[in-house]
């Protein structure tokens, strides 16, 4: 096994050499790690925004930067974190990277248009670079953009907007190629029920993608028609009716909730069988939850909008869907605390984050409920409660499941191992500085202290104090995780091909991967999840 | 790896880009539809207010191309190729009479003084405003469509020409066919949307 050369000595096309071999590459493998780095560069951008804000709120009054500057930083913290860092992470870097050799393939169906969405997304981020530091600022508008205020500040709204419509593009044209990946390039022994569920829940989120991402598109380019013609289609003083674009927002922008939390869900579901060397529970289950959600997922846009103004029916209906939204998610959080029980479990840095991943999601999706039942969210609409609920979602989650995922598949991605003690702790100390971070905001919520506001009440600085020194806990302890990880480039500990004892297809080929993925003929397996052979392998050792 | 080329996949990435154009303009036509609601009255004037022998004209010219992009397809399969040329020239030219009628129909309408943000627009009632602003968003929206459709088109016959389409590899000519239909599709709608409302 020794002898395969890996896809990094081996450039795709053939015959590029240096930079070129990574800039015009079509490798999805290459592709995967280069949005790995642009993803984690705005990680941290956005990151540090958060930890600006967050140390304004410390105490009372002006902290360390003036309103303008706050409206600001909260808008850019937003859109990168939603379009640069969320919704591409689990797709773009692990999508990329797996979803063929989980299929038992060498490529995605289209690996030039492949290598044209990488571009679109940095294109998209250096607009959104390029808007921070041109015309009249970065908008203050937060990353809704909701009119009127979008169409008639004067900030650089346009571009921003434009940078978004772009970045959407790429994530949409990535779905589009998986599904086409998914339905033709399959090795012909996979069917549909032999799909690893990581692969599976990237095919859900694909679809979402490419249902909910032209309405966001169009929206955007509305936001840029009003600010550019006036002509009038939000403006009341028109004949226009601004909760229109509210409407049309979150048409997209719910659905695009599901393409953040999907694939995150598809990594647990990976991880959680390996290290309890079980079979997953209910297989069938999260398959179809998956697509379940993708579906309800889709109709329940307007559980943002309560207090926007809409019939009761229309109210009604919404929440109603709301509350059925929850049941495929409840259904995987079963399934994956099912498949450890009576498992044997072997505690490793990513099962740990897996384990985070869960607790915080069903906060998350419990707080969810809260807010989805209309009287509760009355009283706290706009608060800190949502902030505090949708970060227990998007980063208790998806960021959970993209460190998990991080820490799962390194040894694959880069043929070298980290070291497991400083993973624990910084993986700990970040979950410990996310509670710290993230409770307080809840209470402060059911309190009244409304969201996005640069200064407030004596009664909220306990709680805001409490957040503060909690984001500074979650930012070291991120550190600590991705400083290890680095680390582990000047170690160079190597990683066999099956360090987890994982069953997927990415298992039985070398770390890292050959260029084509594949050295001999991909055995399927009739379930993608059977342990038996790992199980008696490791009972083999002990004897 | 070389593998054989799979025209089915090279479709159906095709066709899930198509879909997603019609949600593009799916996001317009919700907005059509909530405010055909709200203002019937003056969608129904500012209907009568275009010109529907233009649009007429415009509707079946478009039809016409998409006859003959398609029968350009069925002539590149018979290894007809200076035919396969030939039509896809007129179709071109067809999306140029489209965009020239467009262009006096629109000019028309600014001499009217009927334009986004325009004094009568904006001084007038709010329904036709919207309507107007909507024929503007929607009709623009769609000729840049329209103009995208004639490149690919236009990319398609320099292939043709060059030989790299031909009869066993025209997957770039029938997505190109394929996407001016989609551009003739939506100006199905659009038409009776604008022009024949009641």
């Amino acid at each position: 096994m020794t002898t395969t050369e890996s896809f990094y000595d081996t450039p795709s096309p053939a015959g590029l050499t240096g930079i070129r071999a990574w800039l015009l590459t079509h490798d999805h493998k290459r592709l995967g790690l280069m949005y790995m780095w642009a993803i984690l560069f705005w990680f941290v951008i956005a990151m540090l925004c958060g930890l600006l804000l967050r140390t304004e709120l410390m105490s009372q009054g002006r902290t360390i930067m003036g309103p303008e500057l706050y409206n600001s930083l909260f808008t850019l913290h937003g859109v990168i974190m939603v379009f640069l860092f969320v919704i591409p992470a689990v797709p773009a870097i692990f999508g990329n990277f797996f979803l063929p050799i989980q299929l038992g393939t060498d490529d995605v169906f289209f690996p030039r248009l492949n290598l044209f969405s990488w571009y679109l997304f940095m294109f998209g981020g250096l607009l959104a670079l390029i808007s921070l530091f041109s015309g009249e600022g970065f908008p203050d508008t937060g990353w809704t953009f909701y009119v009127p205020f979008s169409v008639e500040v004067n900030t650089n709204v346009s571009l921003t907007v434009m940078a978004a419509f772009i970045l959407g593009m790429s994530s949409m044209l990535t779905g589009l190629n998986f599904i086409t990946t998914f339905h033709r390039m399959r090795d012909k022994k996979m069917g549909l029920m032999q799909i690893p569920l990581f692969t599976w829940s990237l095919y859900a989120t694909a679809w979402v993608q490419i249902l909910a991402t032209p309405v966001i598109s169009i929206t955007l380019v509305l936001v840029v028609v009003e600010r550019l013609f006036s002509v009038g289609l939000f403006d009341p003083d028109k004949g226009g009716d601004p909760i229109l674009y509210q409407h049309l927002f979150w048409m997209y922008s719910h659905p695009a909730v599901y393409i953040m939390i999907l694939p995150g869900m598809g990594v647990i579901s990976e991880i959680i069988p390996v290290f309890s060397r079980k079979s997953i529970f209910g297989y069938k289950a999260i398959v179809w939850s998956s697509m379940g959600i993708a579906v309800a997922g889709s109709l329940v846009w307007a559980h943002h909008m309560y207090t926007s103004g809409m019939s009761d029916v229309s109210v009604f209906f919404f929440s109603l869907l709301t509350f059925l939204v929850a049941i495929p998610s409840a259904v995987k959080v079963f399934s994956w605390i099912a498949t450890m029980y009576k498992g044997s479990i072997e505690m490793t840095p990513p099962l740990l984050l897996a384990l985070i991943f869960i607790y915080l999601f069903s906060i998350g999706g419990l707080t969810g409920l809260v807010l989805g039942a209309v009287g509760p969210d009355i009283h706290v609409h706009d608060t800190h409660f949502v902030v505090a609920h949708f970060h227990f979602v998007m980063f208790g989650g998806t960021g959970f499941a993209f460190f998990a995922a991080l820490h799962f598949w390194w040894p694959k991605m880069f043929g070298i191992m980290y070291d497991f003690k400083k993973a624990y702790i910084g993986s700990v100390l970040t979950a410990i500085g996310f509670l710290f971070h993230y409770v307080p905001m809840l209470i402060l919520g059911m309190q009244g202290m409304p969201r996005r506001y640069y200064d407030y009440l004596p009664k909220y600085e306990t709680g805001n104090f409490l957040a503060g020194f909690g984001a500074y806990l979650l930012c070291i302890g991120i550190l600590i995780m991705f400083v290890n990880l680095l680390m582990s480039f000047r170690q160079r500990v190597p990683a066999s091909s099956n360090p987890w004892g994982g069953t997927t297809l990415e298992w039985t080929v070398p770390s890292p991967p050959p260029v084509h993925n594949f050295v001999e003929k991909p055995q399927i397996m009739e379930f993608p999840y059977d342990f038996s052979e790992i199980a008696a392998q490791v009972k083999g050792n002990k004897r | 790896m070389n593998r054989p080329i799979d025209k089915t996949g090279i479709k159906i990435g095709m066709w899930l880009f198509l879909y997603s154009e019609i949600i593009l303009f799916g996001g317009l036509f919700v907005l059509y539809a909530v405010y055909f609601y709200t203002y019937p009255e003056f969608f129904a004037e500012g209907g009568r207010e275009l010109d529907r022998k233009i649009g007429a004209v415009n509707t079946v010219v478009l039809l016409i191309s998409s006859f003959t992009v398609a029968a350009s397809i069925t002539a590149i399969q018979r290894k007809a190729k200076k035919q396969a040329v030939g039509f896809l020239i007129f179709s071109i030219l067809c999306g140029v009479i489209f965009l020239v009628n467009k262009y006096f129909e629109w000019s028309a309408k600014f001499h009217h003084d009927i334009y986004p943000n325009s004094e009568t627009l904006v001084s007038g009632e709010p329904g036709l405003n919207i309507f107007f602003g909507l024929y503007y968003v929607i009709t623009g929206l769609h000729g840049l469509h329209v103009i995208a459709g004639m490149t690919l088109l236009s990319i398609s016959l320099v292939l043709v020409l060059a030989g790299r389409i031909n009869e066993s590899k025209y997957s770039m000519l029938e997505n190109s066919g394929l996407y001016w239909h989609l551009v003739d599709l939506i100006w199905i709608f659009v038409f009776p949307l604008f022009y024949l409302v009641l």
